[in-house]
């Protein structure tokens, strides 16, 4: 057995790499383990939306601050970079019904920190040409943008390294006995704290330490065209949330959304729905006319994981002491990095510059009184 | 429509798949690419063409007579883009027939659905990069037979035919026959390899007579053939001008407007990734082929695999692997219906010649060993060998993760040209075995498909939004 680390930090996507990341930082000796590679689940997978249109307003704050790390991400990841871009981004109404949505989401949004203002159609045409007509009002707003999330993992991982971060790549964790000794696929890894970071698969996770907390499975489906001439410069969603859509220096646009498809936990993203893909495209072609010209290469899949109130988890384990958990953040890769920092503040003794998403509010107390 | 079987691909495997299918009382249907059924192998010229039929067109006549008078539904002119059903359904629920989205013909979408589904996909082109080998004039071998075959056009005027099969030779004859003169047969396998596969050659004497036809024909016209050579470069001020060749250590330069190059076929498993199949690393088969039982049975309960997308054994034994395949569905599905002896003799005969082919026109590491760091790789995405390593030194283990550090195989081509390639490059940094490296993960669409062509008519109010997330 190697010597005690002072914390494992299970799951290497965004939360997990970011909280490995300033644990290290911040002095401690760290394992950062994952079942499989580094942020190849849905931290590699995503959409890398850094919009404030599409998140939920108690989350406002928070992602602001970590639409500002990941812009500045090579500053403090080590030269680490994930092509962040910012430019406005729009979320567009084309009946009434959506309108009065979009004003009253924009409002509660406004409220709890995002810049949106609400604009006409025309006014959104100026800021984006490849805006289709048709549309009664949109929210607009300045601070948006996108990564490259596929990089997210090379991005993090010489940062890590650098930290003295023990990253364990394809080491399955099976089981975590009550003195922190984990029992992997590389033998056993004795820590002092924990950290589960492990997005979909927390449930499992937290079964480990005798935790029931549920943990809902979205199957984002995602697609993406050929390189085509510019044909947008925003990231552009409508009034529900259901498109995300943007176009990436190289030409590609990459359409989402949260359209579900098939999978589970037990094997992760299994298949597009076609309905869901036919859907997705449509609302796409329809908002950016110009993407009827494109050519669709290939769609994919990422889990992602929702608390019964589909807010986040992050905090203490109640009841087991040094343990912590970090996840279930509702467009968790827009906020990830920054609540990883937060968490790991909390870890490190300090007080957290914003306030942590206990989960003792998720347990049901009968279950867990054992 | 509903059908009990629909077979993927009209080659060989899949007409002799479906012929038998629907001569054994199957509601079946026949998808494939091209305008008509026959694979690269038996394809059919244009229908306004003349000429005299050639073994292979006659070969192909036969077959596409059968399906015709067998009552399978033949879809030409289709492009398959989306797989569904199947093994993919959410969990707990039953498997549901398999589903495929294609468009037609006319350009109008369509959807399939089937009980039991045959893969006969064939293969693409292996072309193991090399400097320059992106300019234009250089084409793969394959491409330069479909040229010759389908539409009587020389790759060019003056071509050298290079790389490693019986292609070569092939190539080699036709551009003589058409006219086009050939520089040089710059052949991968030294004398000594043909010289090891002549017994297993010797079971099929009618491939054996043909090929050895081919080497006469270029010794008459005193056309050099370098046994054991490769290409070093092509080069030309942007478009070919000239082919560097190696052979037995020293350098030769051919001046000519087109190389035809290819160092084998690689089995086509778009469609079994995308099933979740369960495949194997045989480099011997041509590299990831799915795991097959004596019936020609994926992993997958129902999705059958057969002809050169199951393993490279060439045309001569794809007809009766198709037949196996349609056998054991109809039996699976427990359909009654006549059972046609499948000719197992024949068959053992035709594997073994397809087989010592296929050996020849395995991959060969000497080749990825000798790519230059600069020299592009993964040319949708303009990914260098030099690019690859490094993302081994970051820490890229897989070819999943090899597409995340550096987007290479995520283009138009989806890792099709590429991908074996940059798996070798990447075994090789890490020093493992190439079949640790994996392949990429299987997702719809089989092919780049127009967004225009699937939109269809639809009103904005028809669009099935879900209900929106909780703000």
């Amino acid at each position: 057995m190697t010597a005690r680390f002072d914390c494992a930090v299970v799951g290497a996507g965004v939360m997990g790499c970011a909280t490995a990341l300033f644990l290290a930082r911040g002095g401690m000796r760290v394992a950062l383990l994952d079942r499989g590679g580094i942020c190849r689940e849905a931290s590699g997978v995503n959409a890398g939306t850094l919009t404030m249109q599409m998140t939920r307003a108690a989350l406002i704050p928070y992602a602001l601050r970590a639409h500002e790390m990941w812009l500045t991400m090579p500053q403090w990841c080590a030269g680490g970079d994930v092509l962040a871009t910012a430019c406005p981004g729009l979320s567009v109404a084309f009946t009434d019904g959506e309108a009065a949505m979009l004003e009253e989401r924009a409002r509660i949004r406004r409220a709890a920190g995002a810049p949106i203002e609400m604009i006409d159609g025309r006014a959104a045409q100026a800021i984006e040409p490849g805006l289709a007509d048709g549309v009664k009002l949109a929210g607009h707003c300045p601070i948006d943008g996108f990564t490259s999330a596929y990089l997210t993992g090379r991005a993090f991982r010489p940062a890590l390294l650098e930290a003295g971060v023990t990253l364990l790549e394809d080491t399955p964790v099976r089981g975590v006995d009550e003195r922190f000794t984990l029992d992997t696929a590389a033998g056993a890894i004795a820590a002092r704290r924990l950290v589960l970071a492990g997005g979909a698969w927390l449930e499992d996770m937290a079964a480990w330490v005798g935790i029931r907390l549920p943990i809902k499975v979205l199957v984002n489906q995602l697609v993406v065209t050929e390189r085509m001439a510019p044909v947008m410069r925003t990231v552009l969603g409508v009034a529900s949330g259901l498109l995300s859509l943007k176009q990436y220096a190289n030409g590609t646009v990459l359409i989402g959304g949260g359209w579900q498809g098939i999978g589970d936990r037990a094997r992760g993203g299994v298949s597009v729905r076609p309905e869901n893909f036919l859907g997705n495209v449509r609302l796409a072609a329809h908002t950016v006319p110009a993407l009827r010209e494109a050519r669709v290469v290939r769609s994919w899949l990422g889990l992602e994981a929702e608390t019964a109130d589909a807010l986040p988890a992050i905090g203490p384990i109640p009841g087991v002491e040094d343990a912590w958990i970090i996840g279930s953040v509702h467009s968790g890769y827009t906020s990830g990095p920054y609540m990883g920092r937060l968490l790991a503040q909390a870890v490190l003794g300090q007080e957290p510059d914003l306030p942590l998403f206990p989960i003792d509010r998720l347990l049901n107390e009968r279950s867990n009184a054992a | 429509m509903s059908f009990d079987i629909a077979v993927l691909g009209g080659g060989p495997a899949g007409m002799a798949a479906a012929t038998t299918a629907a001569v054994g009382g199957a509601r079946v249907v026949l998808l494939e690419e091209s305008p008509a059924p026959g694979g690269q192998v038996h394809r059919a010229p244009p229908p306004d063409f003349v000429g005299k039929p050639d073994a292979d067109r006659r070969e192909g006549d036969r077959l596409r007579a059968a399906l015709a008078a067998s009552g399978a539904d033949v879809r030409t002119g289709c492009r398959v883009w989306g797989l569904g059903g199947g093994p993919l359904g959410p969990a707990g629920e039953a498997a549901g027939p398999f589903a495929l989205s294609a468009l037609g013909a006319d350009g109008v979408p369509f959807a399939v659905l089937a009980r039991a589904l045959i893969l006969c996909c064939g293969t693409h082109e292996r072309v193991i990069p090399f400097p320059g080998w992106t300019l234009p004039g250089v084409i793969g071998l394959a491409a330069a037979t479909i040229l010759l075959k389908a539409q009587g056009v020389l790759p060019g005027r003056r071509v050298v035919v290079a790389g490693a099969g019986p292609l070569l030779y092939a190539v080699a004859a036709k551009v003589l026959a058409g006219g086009g003169e050939v520089v040089a047969v710059a052949d991968a396998a030294s004398r000594g390899e043909w010289i090891a596969a002549l017994p297993a050659l010797a079971a099929r004497p009618d491939l054996l007579a043909r090929g050895t036809a081919w080497r006469a024909g270029l010794l008459a016209r005193r056309v050099p053939v370098l046994q054991g050579s490769q290409v070093a470069a092509a080069e030309g001020d942007g478009v070919l001008a000239r082919v560097r060749v190696l052979a037995g250590g020293a350098e030769c330069i051919l001046e000519a407007d087109a190389l035809c190059v290819g160092h084998g076929l690689v089995p086509a498993t778009e469609a079994t990734r995308t099933y979740r199949a369960r495949h194997a690393h045989r480099p011997e088969d041509g590299g990831w082929v799915p795991v097959l039982d004596d019936r020609q049975r994926t992993s997958v309960p129902l999705l059958y695999a057969a002809g050169d997308g199951a393993g490279v054994r060439g045309a001569a034994a794809a007809p009766a692997a198709g037949r196996v395949a349609a056998l054991a569905a109809l039996d699976d599905l427990g359909l009654p219906g006549e059972r046609p002896a499948s000719g197992t003799a024949a068959l053992g005969r035709a594997r073994r010649a397809g087989a010592a082919m296929a050996r020849m026109m395995a991959l060969r590491p000497s080749l990825v060993a000798a790519i230059p760091p600069e020299t592009i790789v993964c040319r949708c995405e303009g990914v260098a060998r030099a690019a690859i390593e490094d993302a081994a030194a970051d820490g890229a283990a897989t070819v999943n993760q090899l597409k995340h550090f550096t987007r290479c195989g995520m283009g138009p081509c989806q890792g099709r040209m590429c991908g074996e390639a940059a798996a070798a490059i990447l075994a090789a940094a890490r020093g493992v075995p190439v079949a640790e490296v994996g392949f990429a993960t299987g997702r719809i669409p089989l092919r780049p498909v127009p967004m225009e062509a699937i939109l269809g008519e639809f009103d904005y109010g028809d669009i099935p939004v879900p209900a929106p997330a909780p703000i």
